[in-house]
């Protein structure tokens, strides 16, 4: 870029052939890293110094409305705090207890696994994350969050909500990575209905309240209140986590496959926080030692600057 | 017009700024539909009237940071800019001379040349997005360039 000149100087148009000549070099220079960006998926420095640059701005837009929810969460009135409290703590209570059954069930089902000579389950860790405030692309579903390869986080991880399944990790950063939604219409998700176990695909509309599974035949076997879980295959998202509700089936007799649409069961559009979920596969138990009796996921060994969380 | 060529660096930056935060600033959905794409408008405006101030380079690199905050492919955002950015240079004398309206139909042009290098680039990496609203942001931002460069017109010349 030619620099200022100093402020009198008269105006003199640079020559064009330069400006051709540039304006090849810096397409021919952003060719070369879309290509190299799109077909290696990384370009770890460039992204990460990129995205640590972009930082402070997203931080900048996203601090007006962490700002408001400071200043309301401190002047929250104490009954509201009070009632706050007491709706938590009857959660906590009945979680408490679900937990208590759920760590029976998983030292049941460790035993059996090893009876059936059966790969034990992955191993599991999560970290949480917060959703910046940021409208990326208003067509396209993707959210920032603050969670970037510093805390380990990589290409194609899952990240889920209270609910289920909320979406997986695309372009990493230094401190943010990109999410793409479930409700992208340039995502899916492997399914499976939980009844009956049907495999297919779900599919993102551009809407955060439907997901379409286009790929069901006429006769398939879905109903409306179905429960879809995902199915592993893919190997993103693990087995079995909740996606989605079945809320239309539509059999047209003159089409060979129905319509089928379903509810997210994440709330894509008004979380505010995220966990993203590292899975890794479990090292199988030497046969002489039984099975262990710590529940938890294996994972805090692995991971052991993570705060971990149970899943 | 002259003085449009002195535009101080101070104005560029501070513009350049203010289009990468208007283009992540939460809006409600309907708005965040119709946003125009705020940092093409400050680069053509540069190219067009201050072309010496903010050139090829001051386009790329503004690309490049749109794409660190918003690119499905990193360097897409810099290629449209870039393109852009020349088109505007090569003509931006002839472009001076334009009534108002003349030069929002050619920054109509530019917008739409930007909106279907991106949808093009989207295509052929696989992030294609057919969706006819992610057209809007051409209309608005041809609709807003009036206003647009008669506010930074108006901050060159105090200046």
């Amino acid at each position: 870029m030619p620099a200022l000149r100093e402020p009198g100087a008269r105006y003199a148009p640079p020559r064009v052939s330069a400006l051709g000549l540039r304006t090849l070099v810096l397409c021919a220079i952003s060719i070369g890293i879309m290509v190299f960006d799109h077909r290696q998926h990384e370009l770890p420095v460039i992204r990460a110094g990129l995205s640590a640059a972009a930082w402070p701005l997203q931080v900048l837009v996203n601090s007006p409305f962490a700002g408001w929810d400071w200043l309301s969460s401190s002047f929250a009135t104490r009954s509201r705090l009070l009632a706050e409290n007491e709706s938590l703590r009857a959660t906590a209570r009945e979680n408490d207890l679900r937990l208590l059954r759920l760590e029976g069930t998983e030292q049941e089902n460790l035993r059996l696994r090893e009876l059936l000579n059966a790969a034990p389950r992955d191993a599991e860790s999560t970290k949480l994350a917060t959703i910046l405030r940021l409208d990326l692309d208003p067509l396209r579903h993707r959210v920032l969050i603050d969670r970037g390869s510093r805390d380990g986080v990589v290409r194609g991880l899952a990240v889920l909500d209270g609910h289920g399944v909320f979406g997986q990790t695309s372009n990493v950063g230094l401190l943010a990575s990109e999410v793409i939604l479930l409700s992208d219409p340039t995502h899916a998700v492997p399914v499976q209905v939980e009844r009956n176990g049907l495999r297919t695909v779900a599919v993102g509309t551009g809407d955060p309240r439907r997901l379409t599974l286009p790929y069901l035949p006429r006769n398939a076997d879905v109903r409306v209140d179905d429960l879809l879980v995902s199915s592993g295959l893919g190997g993103v998202f693990p087995a079995g986590l909740p996606v989605a509700r079945i809320t239309e089936v539509r059999r047209d007799p003159s089409q060979s496959l129905a319509t089928v649409n379903a509810d997210p069961a994440a709330a894509l559009d008004r979380d505010r926080e995220v966990l993203v979920l590292w899975v890794k596969p479990r090292v199988p138990l030497p046969a002489s030692e039984p099975p262990a009796a710590p529940t938890g996921p294996a994972a805090p060994a692995d991971k052991p600057r993570a705060k971990d969380r149970k899943p | 017009m002259n003085r449009a060529s002195d535009a101080p660096r101070a104005l560029l930056y501070a513009a350049s700024l203010l289009g990468l935060v208007l283009s992540a600033l939460p809006l409600p959905h309907v708005l965040d539909l119709i946003r125009p794409d705020f940092l093409l408008l400050v680069v053509i405006w540069f190219a067009v009237m201050a072309p010496r101030a903010g050139g090829l380079l001051f386009a790329w690199l503004a690309g490049l940071a749109l794409d660190a905050f918003r690119g499905q492919v990193l360097g897409e955002h810099a290629l449209a800019f870039v393109v852009v950015a020349y088109l505007a240079h090569r003509f931006h004398l002839r472009v001076r001379m334009f009534p108002l309206t003349h030069q929002s139909l050619v920054v109509f042009a530019l917008l739409w040349l930007h909106q279907f290098l991106l949808f093009w680039i989207d295509g052929v990496t696989g992030h294609a997005l057919t969706d006819w609203a992610r057209w809007l942001p051409v209309i608005t931002g041809a609709a807003l360039w009036p206003v647009w460069t008669g506010l930074f017109g108006r901050l060159t010349s105090r200046s």
